[in-house]
């Protein structure tokens, strides 16, 4: 993959933590709009057809019981894939990490001939960094999805999970297709660009052989991938090459083909706010005279059964990328997807990308939200996601020093809990080191307009109203004395 | 009926009014306010920033001053739903099977103040007398967690010369967040512009919740831009009378 | 070596599922899953039709509503209207349908270029969902393979009206016995919303869908 603009890659090992990235992204002003337009654009919709559905919540809660029952057998259900697919004549493999997974793609393009594959958009190859790899290989990637495309061409990184190129918008897309579609005289509404983006890429549905995919569904029961799209792109890709290699989390896998009937009707209404999407496609290994003559699937673990090994992080698994966490989350919609530093971005991002990491990277992002559980609202499946942020920040602070000044802080601030007087003798130091950071304004009310230190946070952008003289257990006391007057 | 109020650590310190007008109201209807003098915080900030352990401790001290109380009145949607979603499962990990059990008959009578008036004694109108403009941010704790739904507003149609607006937008989360309002003070800030702008839409002299800790949040922006309106926990609302200084 | 990493995978989740234990057979544990939502809808199939139709339209499809009579002459105004006079048709294409003046080529084998020739395909259906207004094609007579329907700009689909469902569910449901076929699902011409959100039609795939649905 070829780097951001900003020079650094989207690498969560790499990345900057949530509150640097965030603070630069929150400069750029086209960002931040189109965000927040295309953020309520897609809420409107969701709620309008998720309004239709008076079983929503029943469909809801099928979502979460089958993602949870298939978690639960998960071994059976990926064996039963693998017989499947296989006695249909596709081809499963294995592979722990990514470097496996990446090293089998580069095999099997090799062995297809290829010096050129047409991809459909797949956040998993994006995890796995596929394209470097590919390009390394001497074979040349071509993006299809439109926005994939677009983040291609413009040598950037995706920022949403369902609308990748959602930081652009059409004259940033139309500079970046003239450019490198040599057209110069495009026209700049939507259309157009829509019927560049088709001329460009025709040629290379037609021609190209060999097509790489990520898979939205496995189905074990039949051995059949499920791809859910908008564009055709992935038709094309599924269809019209002589090889297919697909590539897929083993959290894709759904016990049986009825399953879809849950997974069909909660995934478009939550990702695009449509009653279906404009394409599905279902095979099942090959066919004879349809499709591709060989086809591959790759079953990727990369750290997903560590996370399925931790019981409170593994509904993160139960994910089916719809996006809606995206949309609803009101700390996303201010920074946009590249401030998480990670192909997974918002809420889902934040729970899923420390995990896959194991924990020893993306530590700042358990700690992106103010838990309002906005996300957990929409969630198709009913993934607690404030509560897994809740169980990693206890993870982060697990691995931290004793001697770490925030660890050292709160264990004080708990020791002071722990008792009465130590508490009462806290809020008297507090009102008193406070003290001469106040400021008597204009009715005698004091105001703080400065902290030190890490607390500055608080007062770069809020003032800070000074502690009352008297705390409400000591007007409680004063008032149950025998003379004392009901003041307030 | 005896209510026990426990003033959450932060209104205690910060927000004494806040305190002092559970008592009015609640003694206005009728009631005695008991107040446990070993109380201090639910450790809500603890186990949330991740320090689940620590916050172990807090659980005891509460059950430990409260578990003979009919009623626990906490005026603060964040605090309670801390305790109610969290301390069954917290009382699990102590393992104490006594403690399990005090928790899971105390839960049930613990509520959020506004909850308390609406769902506890029923009541929507307490005598309280407010002319002024004033709009109401439901805090997520009490939205989502509590469901408090339209209690709070309910409470507020019923106060006397009032002039309540619709806040647009209101569910939208005001950034503050705890801790993240200072480890992530920037994204903070910019969800709170988007409160303040919404707020000042309504024209409203005052901004209402149930949460003192979002009304810091608002009214530190409010107070530092100058905009003239001011936050107002909802029991201080409730507890003005019409022959209260203005 | 394939071998090994499929093994450790396994294991991997085994050791991690361990502490959930699994008292019921999976077939059980599955059968609990609660599908508290509708299923199908009773509804008439007037209502049912109307609504599919109204949801083509949404599409921009236009739909034209006829007795098997009148298949032929539907067909032929479809084409008029859309200038298309040279179209493929799927292995199986019913020739009763075709009407007279145009040319119809039953494709066998064509690549992916000579397809991209013909102005436009013809084929049955094996069922539609009205409440989304998706149209399913699988690869049996009459349909053909996923290729002839997808690289052509123009796609016109006959639907019958007993293959019309209310739900997703029972779309779901008919298309059990035949799910290991290439399927398809199609809910309007392909779309992205990737430009300012706006939602722009016919990336890939055919631009142009216009159904024939059939009343007996």
């Amino acid at each position: 993959m070829t780097t951001a603009a900003t020079g650094k890659p989207l690498d969560p090992s790499t990345a900057e933590p949530f509150p640097i990235l965030a603070q630069g992204l929150l400069e750029d002003s086209q960002m931040r709009k189109n965000v927040r337009h295309a953020t309520d654009v897609i809420q409107n919709k969701r709620r309008i057809v998720v309004g239709e559905l008076p079983e929503w919540q029943e469909l809801r809660e099928a979502g979460k019981r089958i993602r949870e029952h298939t978690m639960r057998y998960l071994d059976r259900y990926l064996e039963q894939f693998e017989a499947q697919c296989t006695r249909a004549g596709g081809v499963v493999h294995w592979a722990r990490d990514a470097a496996e997974a990446r090293a089998i793609v580069v095999r099997l393009a090799r062995e297809a001939g290829a010096n050129e594959v047409i991809k459909i958009k797949s956040m998993t190859t994006e995890e796995i960094q596929l394209n470097p790899a590919l390009l390394a290989a001497g074979i040349h990637p071509y993006e299809t999805d439109l926005a994939e495309l677009i983040i291609q061409l413009g040598q950037d990184h995706p920022s949403h999970i369902v609308v990748p190129a959602l930081h652009k918008n059409r004259q940033q897309i139309r500079e970046i297709f003239r450019r490198e579609m040599n057209l110069p005289n495009l026209g700049n509404t939507p259309q157009d660009l829509a019927d560049a983006a088709r001329l460009f890429l025709r040629d290379k549905f037609l021609r190209v052989k060999t097509a790489v995919s990520g898979a939205n569904f496995l189905i074990a029961e039949t051995g059949g991938v499920c791809i859910v799209e908008s564009e055709g792109n992935g038709r094309m890709c599924l269809t019209l090459p002589e090889t297919l290699i697909t590539i897929a989390g083993i959290d894709k896998v759904i016990p049986r083909f009825q399953d879809l009937e849950v997974l069909l009707q909660v995934l478009p209404r939550s990702a695009t706010g449509e009653r279906m999407n404009p394409y599905n496609s279902i095979w099942t290994g090959v066919h004879a005279g349809d499709g591709p003559k060989s086809f591959h699937v790759i079953l990727l673990d990369n750290a997903r059964t560590r996370i399925l090994a931790d019981q409170e992080g593994r509904q993160t698994l139960h994910c089916i990328r719809c996006g809606a966490c995206q949309n609803a989350c009101p700390v996303y919609r201010q920074t946009g997807g590249h401030a998480y530093g990670s192909v997974y971005a918002g809420p889902i991002g934040a729970i899923l990308t420390p995990q896959l990491q194991q924990m020893e990277h993306a530590q700042s992002l358990p700690y992106a939200s103010s838990l309002c559980g906005a996300c957990y609202e929409v969630c198709p499946v009913k993934i607690n996601i404030p509560e897994v942020l809740l169980h990693l920040r206890d993870q982060v602070v697990r691995r931290k020093s004793a001697l770490d000044p925030e660890a050292l802080a709160m264990r004080i601030m708990g020791i002071v809990f722990r008792s009465e007087a130590r508490f009462r003798a806290a809020q008297a130091i507090g009102r008193m080191a406070e003290a001469p950071l106040v400021r008597r304004e204009g009715r005698g009310e004091g105001w703080i307009h400065w902290l030190p230190g890490f607390m500055g946070g608080w007062t770069e952008v809020r003032d800070l109203r000074a502690m009352p003289q008297q705390t409400f257990r000591e007007w409680w006391e004063n008032r149950s004395k025998p003379g004392a007057h009901d003041g307030r | 009926m005896k209510v026990s109020l426990f003033i959450t650590c932060y209104n205690d310190t910060l927000f004494p009014d806040c305190g002092k007008a559970v008592v009015r109201v609640l003694e206005r209807l009728g009631h005695t306010i008991d107040f446990p003098a070993g109380q201090t915080c639910c450790g809500q900030a603890h186990w949330n920033t991740g320090y689940q352990t620590d916050a172990l401790p807090l659980l005891e001290r509460f059950v430990a001053q409260f578990e003979h109380a009919d009623a626990v009145v906490v005026p603060s949607s964040s605090c309670d739903a801390m305790m109610r979603d969290h301390y069954p499962m917290m009382a699990e990990r102590i393992g104490r099977p006594a403690l399990i059990a005090t928790v899971e008959r105390l839960l049930p009578k613990v509520y959020e103040f506004s909850e308390f008036l609406t769902r506890g004694l029923g009541v929507e109108d307490v005598g309280a007398y407010y002319p002024h403009r004033v709009t109401y941010h439901p805090s997520c704790h009490g939205l989502r967690n509590l469901r408090l739904g339209d209690g709070p507003l309910r409470l507020l149609r019923a106060v006397r010369g009032i002039d309540l607006v619709e806040l647009a937008g209101a569910e939208q989360c005001c950034g503050f967040g705890g801790t993240f309002a200072v480890k992530n003070a920037e994204v903070s800030s910019a969800m709170l512009g988007e409160k303040v702008q919404a707020i000042l839409n309504t024209r409203a002299e005052a901004c209402t919740a149930c949460d003192n800790s979002c009304l810091m949040h608002i009214e530190g922006a409010l107070h530092r831009q100058r905009t003239g309106v001011r936050t107002i926990h909802l029991a201080e609302i409730l507890a003005s009378e019409e022959g209260d200084r203005a | 070596m394939a071998g090994e990493a499929r093994e450790v995978i396994l294991q991997g989740i085994r050791m991690a599922n361990a502490g959930l234990g699994r008292p019921l057979p999976i077939e059980d544990d599955w059968r609990l899953i609660p599908r508290a939502f509708r299923r199908t809808r009773q509804t008439p199939q007037a209502e049912l039709l109307a609504q599919l139709v109204h949801r083509l339209q949404d599409y921009d499809a236009q739909v034209l509503t006829v007795d098997r009579d009148g298949v032929s002459n539907g067909i032929a105004r479809l084409l008029q209207a859309r200038s298309a006079s040279r179209m493929l048709l799927p292995e199986g294409f019913p020739q009763n349908f075709l009407p007279p003046g145009f040319l119809f080529v039953t494709e066998s084998g064509l690549n992916a270029t000579e397809i991209d020739g013909y102005a436009g395909v013809l084929t049955e259906s094996t069922l539609a969902v009205a409440e989304t207004g998706s149209i399913v094609l699988q690869n049996v007579p009459g349909q053909g393979r996923r290729a002839v329907s997808l690289v052509p700009d123009y796609h016109l689909c006959l639907v019958e009206a007993a293959d019309v469902v209310a739900t997703v569910p029972e779309a779901m449901e008919r298309l059990q016995q035949t799910a290991t076929l290439p399927t398809t699902f199609i809910s309007g011409p392909s779309a992205t919303a990737d430009i300012e959100m706006t939602r722009i039609k016919g990336v890939h795939g055919p631009r142009f869908l216009d159904v024939i649905l059939m009343v007996d």
